[in-house]
């Protein structure tokens, strides 16, 4: 059944393209051929279809596919043209770091630099920032401390020229996508054009971030998978496997940058699973002959990927050995890898004694080192005593003394080791006071007790008590260093210290919350190590068992990347971008200047682009809907309508598919939300916009008798031309920059393009 | 003409009929035992309470209907709404009748049995599966538990089988009879109701959507039936599945808003035209208000945020500090500030910048969008003023002071535009609690905003006003609503000082549109943020398949007599078993037929399918949807997904039985091994009637007996 269908399909419309597009300059406007040619191109269509079919990969074929390319060819090169110039159009400007460069530029140094570092996103992207700043003569020395600082002379242009080179070819992509679903060189150059001049896509391709190289893989494993799919009929050839495995690549390489890639996998799984079905339902293939189309798949689009993406892990590690600002989120023994890391190499007491000094971490993945400070709980906040936290960068105040319950003096002779059972004091070295829980309620688990530091110098109270347990162990077991698990019973309440991963307000330094939990159930979060320890009196051992190994390593990196995203929980008072502002442009992002007087650069569709793309997703629905009733009712279409509604159905199906698998799963999202989470949406948003508006102008001839239709056409596609050069030429100061007056004030150069009261330029 | 003999033929499924008494005797039997609060009966019970005596409230757990059925069947029995529910365990007092207070839970429980016999004859499986679906059912000692108390879980399980049962009723009558439109009528009601019991009925709610839209498909590709009929059957069937049920649910919220008229504990979640619509709170106050702000108004200002806190715009005697702690400078003017208690300092008195008077002139001058006024603090005189000076937490904004003149050039800048945001909705004089305005400061046209930090000490820790030139566009920190309201009438200072301190009077009426009420409810209900809260038997999804959890639901206050949330772990088993096996089932089967190799008829592979769509499809609706929130979770919220494996069980061994097995050997050695089951099933059920029932009370050897899981925590007391 679906052989049937496809074969003839590309055949029509191969040839018919041939005709319509002559020559690049009139193919704008003249896609449409009169009826009857068409008519007479198809039947030869559908007998050159009929004669391959049979011959399974036919050389004539071939030849049709050959004569489109070269008319569009000169299309594609003045996309390329105008996508390049757009988007490298004042890439040096403004010439300070702007918006979330200071994330990204300082990562993409911290590789160069050879430090170690954490971000939640996996590190291709940066890795390849690095690596064009390195190119490009960027030394790694400029700190990006915080957007607006200048950069003076350094070799900035590098890293944005690279990301820009990459955002630039985004409307390529997307016209040779389109190209491929629609067979229509027009659908083509609108859903380009759309592109091309949409401010938005514009400015997010100008900075060091990571979406355009984000976008750039998803574009590209999308136009690999299309491209493979018209190779359906020359199966195992060699174009057929390059298609397979740059598909598999690219999926690697979305997945690397960010893991949003993960919805392109599953655009690209669907597409694979269904093509699969497809292969099972032809009779005319042998089993065999299908377990090899699985094993190149398997292998292509699952392992090959894969490898890659361990691949880029693994160069992570190797290249990023130096100790830096991100160890503290990872547990000991990873840390014991990086070079200056007090771990690395290290040697200390084995075993747990009365009166060493420690550090003490929490077992959950990014759970921190047990932290007192100075500062005292805020009034309202439980008693007001000195707040305990977990922290997760090394400190001085990290340290805690292990004391017994009533001696404050080190003993002289070998010291007792602490067992399990065994009633400890903890005291805190640098303001000597001890850990303390009481039955109020704590800061923000409020089921929970509070942990505060108590009395001093070695004074306080019964709850000040803690019984030590070694997880799994018994009564008199011995406390390891680094491989025991630990939970500290409060003796006076029976509840067991704990933290529970939540991020104190400003009055706690933004740390994360320490409680006292009643529930004893055996977690991680009230499971703690003792990491530094420090005992001159007792004999040292070297620590190089250790080391963690790369599989270890590897898993830990990410479940500390994802706790790391869920953790960007959005703050109380700052406004949060919500998914259903996105595609309706409600709000853009600031990535330059507040003031009048600031070079300003706001992120920022351009209304017309995005309101056309809103609108033509409720137009295609309809139009789905309309064609598949009937369809589904039998009503006689022509030949051009089926082949319209196939267009629409498939190649549709998959842009719409695209746009929902990049937008609805934000909507599910607990983390901070961003505008530009949009963007990779929008692509396919305007990829179907391209199709949908070419079929909706193409069938006139529904309404109108032929001339009038042809000129209907013809006037819907130059007044949208127009509509999308005139809008862009109206707001092109958002991404190339604007100064002067805000657009509300009297005097501004964008006074009357504030349309809508929640732009802020 | 009479015919004799007069002969009535009736025919009685006494299966069915033996299954429902069985169900009603194990859910209703001694239902007032135990006599004490039990789980979340301590939950739901305060809003039964709040029913009786009309007070408004506001649960984001879910939608009224199940809140007025548990408050109907309290109605029943009489109960006044005098019972605090304070703590689970509580001794009900003789006057609270507790078997209707659980009467209704319990009858739908019950009535889940006969149901799930019905719909597995509908979904074309033979009386002995059904009875097999019915026992699943009639034996699950969670589902018994969960029905015997004053808990929502069966009355949703009950309307969701029922939806299901009566759609596929309609489905499967003859398309010539009109009467099956009763049928589809029944299934969007039910599925209005489960919806409206809880929102996990939407889910079910829409997968039976996509089942109907399926066979509408199929009717929409049936050329034999003229376009006027597809037309006419497909608007039917969107009227009774889409329409009714928004309606209904839309109705419960009306029953909902028209019964609970009272103000009470939650009323400052919501806004001051809803509060008024309340008897008492403050409506008592506002009641007989002026409604047009006038020049001459005396007004207090509520801020529109109320998270964390409602509070009104306030001044005092107090100025700000010459330096702050970090070394910045202020103005040293009085200070203003937002105060979240009623106060004397809350009134201010609106004030034409061109006039020198206090009074509102007869006939009154309506302010109106647009205006410029000045606002007059009443107890101080001071004019509410901003200029260009960092606010004093938040640096970046403007402050917002009480204007002093220490004749140090700095001008007072106290004129303010009012711009009402919601004209459009209103009207463009200003109204009071109605129109919510914004004050733009003319000099700098920043606005006045709630900054929402608190300020410090010598602020009084009371929250911090500041004008904002860089604003977001509808953000309700930036809109304020007359609350109180009067027309001033005295030029003196003493007298109006005397005037603040007396109550308001007046008399106007005012009302909000049901319509505007049920938006902003539904609204607040959804975005309502409830701590999340750690409990000591919250469990996550993945814990549910393999129940490794259970709940303690009650424990007797001195015995070990108790009662938990426990399933039957043998149909527990059989339930994921046959999940698995449908699948794998399912798989075979697609790639087989995929392959031209058809093992069974093209009509059992459509009833296998059909099947497949209920009960899987049914599962996974409600399941996955736990998998992704973000809530605190328990083992009871699988109870619905886990009817739906019931269902499925008896169903797939009948398929097995009739198309798999051939020999007839193995067909019996089936029957043997589905008989063991079902024994060993009803073992398990007299097994841990202790625990479901919450008698005869354990010795705590027996107990740890029935600790058949590791993680499972049942109470032992010490004696």
């Amino acid at each position: 059944m679906a052989k049937a269908e496809c074969t003839p399909k590309w055949n029509t419309l191969a040839l018919r393209n041939r005709k319509t597009c002559p020559t690049p300059e009139k193919s704008f406007q003249t896609t449409f051929t009169p009826v009857s040619k068409d008519k007479n191109s198809q039947t030869a269509g559908h007998l050159a279809g009929g004669d391959t079919q049979s011959s399974n990969g036919p050389s004539g074929q071939f030849l049709a596919r050959e004569s489109i390319e070269s008319p569009s060819k000169v299309l594609l090169m003045l996309v390329a043209g105008l996508s390049f110039s757009t988007r490298l159009y004042m890439i040096t400007e403004p010439p300070h770091v702007c918006w979330d460069e200071t994330h990204f530029g300082k990562m993409g140094s911290y590789y160069i630099n050879r430090t170690f570092f954490f971000d939640v996103h996996p590190p291709l992207g940066k890795m390849l920032i690095g690596l064009a700043g390195y190119m490009s003569g960027y030394d790694g020395t400029f700190p990006f401390i915080k957007p607006g600082d200048k950069y003076e002379n350094q070799n900035y242009w590098g890293m944005r020229g690279f990301c820009a080179t990459l955002g630039s070819f985004l409307p390529i992509f997307a016209y040779l996508i389109v190209l491929e679903l629609s067979n229509s060189c027009t659908a083509a150059i609108i859903a380009a054009t759309l592109l091309i001049f949409d401010t938005g896509c514009i400015t997010i391709s100008q900075y060091i971030l990571l979406d355009p190289i984000l976008m750039f893989f998803i574009m590209a494993a999308v136009l690999s998978m299309v491209k493979f799919n018209q190779q359906r009929y020359r199966s195992f050839s060699a174009s057929w496997w390059l298609w397979l495995v740059l598909t598999g690549i690219n999926l690697a390489g979305a997945l690397g940058v960010k893991f949003v890639g993960l919805f392109v996998i599953i655009l690209v799984g669907r597409n694979t699973i269904w093509d699969l079905w497809r292969l099972l339902g032809d009779m005319s293939l042998s089993l065999v002959d299908i377990a090899k189309h699985f094993l190149a798949r398997a292998f292509a689009l699952i392992l090959l990927p894969l490898i890659l993406y361990v691949t880029i892990f693994a160069v992570h590690f190797v290249v990023l050995n130096k100790s830096g600002p991100g160890d503290g989120f990872f547990s000991s023994a990873f840390q014991s890898r990086l070079i200056g890391n007090n771990l690395h190499n290290a040697s200390m007491p084995e075993y747990l004694a009365f009166g060493s000094t420690v550090t003490i971490k929490n077992l959950r993945i990014a759970g921190g080192y047990l932290h007192s400070h100075w500062h005292l709980y805020p009034e309202g906040v439980g008693a007001r005593q000195q707040q305990v936290t977990a922290y997760l960068h090394k400190d001085y105040n990290n340290l805690w003394v292990v004391h017994r319950q009533q001696d404050n003096n080190s003993q002289s002779g070998n010291p007792d080791l602490v067992r399990h059972g065994d009633i400890v004091r903890l005291e805190h070295k640098e303001t000597t006071r001890n850990l303390h829980s009481h039955l109020h309620e704590a800061p923000l688990t409020k089921k929970h007790f509070q942990v505060t530091g108590y009395g001093i110098n070695g004074t306080g109270d019964a709850n000040d008590l803690w019984q030590v347990e070694v997880c799994g162990g018994q009564k008199g077991d011995p406390v390891k260093v680094l491989r025991s698990k630990v939970r500290f019973l409060h003796r006076a309440t029976g509840c067991v210290l704990y933290s529970s991963g939540k991020t104190l307000p400003k009055w706690g330094w933004e740390q994360i919350e320490v409680t006292c939990s009643p529930y004893l159930k055996e977690t991680p979060s009230s499971q703690w190590n003792i990491e530094d320890h420090i005992n001159p009196k007792l004999p040292n051992i070297s620590l190089s068992v250790l080391k963690p190994n790369f599989l270890e390593i590897l898993l830990e990196s990410h479940i500390v990347m994802f706790r790391g995203n869920s953790g960007l929980k959005p703050k109380d008072n700052e406004m949060n971008s919500k998914p259903w502002h996105w595609p309706i442009n409600y709000q853009g992002l600031r990535f330059s200047g507040v003031n009048a007087t600031e070079y300003r650069v706001y992120l920022l569709g351009n209304p017309v682009v995005w309101w056309i793309n809103l609108a033509s997703l409720g137009l295609y629905l309809t139009m789905v809907a309309v064609a598949s009733i009937a369809t589904q009712r039998g009503f006689s279409l022509g030949q051009q309508r089926i082949e319209h509604s196939l267009v629409l159905v498939r190649g549709g199906g998959l842009l719409m598919l695209g746009w929902l698998l990049h937008y609805a799963p934000f909507f599910t999202m607990g983390r901070i939300l961003y505008f530009h989470h949009y963007f990779p949406a929008m692509l396919f948003s305007s990829m179907l916009t391209g199709l949908t508006l070419d079929i909706l102008f193409r069938s006139a001839d529904l309404l109108l008798h032929p001339p009038y239709s042809y000129w209907f056409q013809r006037a819907g596609q130059l007044l949208l031309l127009f509509s999308i050069l005139y809008s862009f030429y109206l707001f092109h100061p958002l991404s190339y920059g604007m100064t002067g007056p805000l657009a509300h004030e009297p005097g501004s150069a964008m006074a009357d393009l504030k349309w809508m009261d929640s732009w802020e330029f | 003409m009479l015919q004799l003999p007069l002969v009535v033929t009736a025919q009685v499924d006494l299966l069915l009929v033996l299954v429902s008494l069985l169900a009603f005797w194990t859910r209703l039997s001694h239902l007032n035992y135990p006599n004490a609060v039990v789980f979340d009966e301590v939950y739901y019970g305060q809003f039964v309470s709040l029913y009786m005596k009309r007070v408004f409230f506001i649960d984001d757990s879910g939608p009224p209907l199940g809140h007025m059925i548990l408050a109907f069947g309290a109605y029943l029995g009489g109960f006044d709404g005098n019972f605090m529910w304070n703590r689970i365990g509580a001794e009900y007092p003789s006057t609270v009748n507790v078997w209707s207070l659980r009467l209704l839970p319990a009858f739908c429980g019950a009535l889940c049995v006969p149901l799930v016999y019905l719909l597995t004859l509908e979904l074309k499986f033979s009386h002995l599966s059904a009875l097999g679906a019915a026992v699943l059912l009639l034996l699950e000692n969670s589902l018994i538990v969960q029905s015997r108390f004053m808990l929502l879980e069966s009355v949703l399980i009950f309307f969701v089988l029922l939806a299901f049962f009566s759609y596929l009723r309609f489905h499967n009558a003859p398309s010539s009879s009109w009467s099956r439109y009763s049928w589809l009528i029944l299934s969007g009601v039910s599925c209005g109701a489960a919806v409206g019991v809880k929102y996990m009925g939407l889910f079910s709610y829409l997968l039976l959507l996509v089942v109907a839209s399926l066979h509408t498909w199929k009717l929409i590709g049936d050329k034999t039936i003229s376009h006027m009929n597809v037309c006419v059957q497909s608007v039917h069937r969107v009227l009774c599945l889409v329409v009714v049920p928004v309606l209904l649910y839309v109705f419960w919220f009306y029953v909902h808003l028209s019964f609970l008229n009272r103000s009470g504990p939650h009323d400052q979640l919501m806004s001051s035209a809803f509060q008024a619509s309340l008897q008492g709170g403050l409506s008592r106050i506002t009641r007989g208000q002026p409604l047009e702000v006038a020049y001459g108004s005396q007004v207090t200002l509520r801020s529109s945020v109320s998270q964390p806190i409602p509070c009104w715009l306030h001044s005092h005697k107090v100025n700000y500090p010459i330096r702050y702690d970090n070394g910045r400078g202020s103005s040293h003017q009085q200070q203003v500030t937002c105060y979240p208690f009623k106060d004397v300092n809350n009134w201010w008195i609106i004030k034409d910048p061109g006039r020198q008077q206090l009074v509102v002139d007869t006939p009154p001058r309506p302010v109106r969008h647009g205006d410029v006024i000045q606002l007059v603090h009443g107890m101080t005189s001071r004019f509410l003023n901003s200029h260009d000076v960092a606010a004093p937490m938040s640096p970046h904004t403007q402050e917002v002071s009480g204007y002093i003149d220490f004749n140090v050039s700095m001008p007072a800048q106290n004129l303010w535009r009012v711009d009402i945001s919601n004209r459009e909705a209103e009207s463009e004089v200003w109204k009071t609690i109605l129109s919510e305005v914004r004050l733009i400061h003319v000099n700098t046209s920043a606005v006045l905003k709630l900054s929402g930090v608190s300020l410090p000490d010598w602020g009084f820790r009371q929250l911090e006003v500041v004008a904002d030139k860089l604003f977001k566009a509808h953000s309700s920190s930036l809109e304020w609503t007359v609350e109180e309201h009067r027309y001033g009438t005295s030029q003196e200072q003493k007298e109006r000082e005397a005037e603040l301190h007396s109550p308001t009077h007046i008399d106007v009426d005012r009302k909000i549109s049901f319509w505007a009420k049920f938006v902003e409810l539904q609204w607040k209900m959804l975005t309502v943020k409830q701590e999340e809260s750690e409990h000591k038997y919250s469990s996550s999804p993945l814990e549910w398949i393999t129940m490794e959890t259970n709940i303690a639901y009650w424990l007797h206050s001195s015995t070990n007599a108790q009662i938990h949330l426990i399933g039957n772990p043998v149909s527990w088993g059989v339930a994921n078993l046959s999940l698995l096996a449908y699948q794998l089932l399912a798989v075979v089967y697609l790639l087989r037929r995929r392959r031209g190799l058809k093992d069974v008829p093209d009509g059992v592979w459509d009833q296998f399918v059909c099947l497949g769509c209920v009960c899987v499809g049914g599962w996974l609706v409600n399941f996955v949807p736990f998998l992704l929130m973000d809530k605190t979770l328990f083992l009871y919220h699988y109870l619905p997904a886990l009817c739906y494996l019931y269902l499925l069980s008896p169903a797939l061994l009948e398929h097995a039985h009739t198309h798999l097995l051939s020999s007839v050997t193995h067909q019996r050695a089936l029957c043997v091994g589905a008989l063991a089951v079902l024994l060993s099933i009803f073992l398990t059920y007299r097994t841990f009637c202790p625990l479901t029932y919450g008698s005869p009370e354990l010795s705590a050897h027996q107990l740890q007996g029935l600790k058949w899981r590791d993680t499972w925590d049942i109470l032992y007391r010490r004696r």
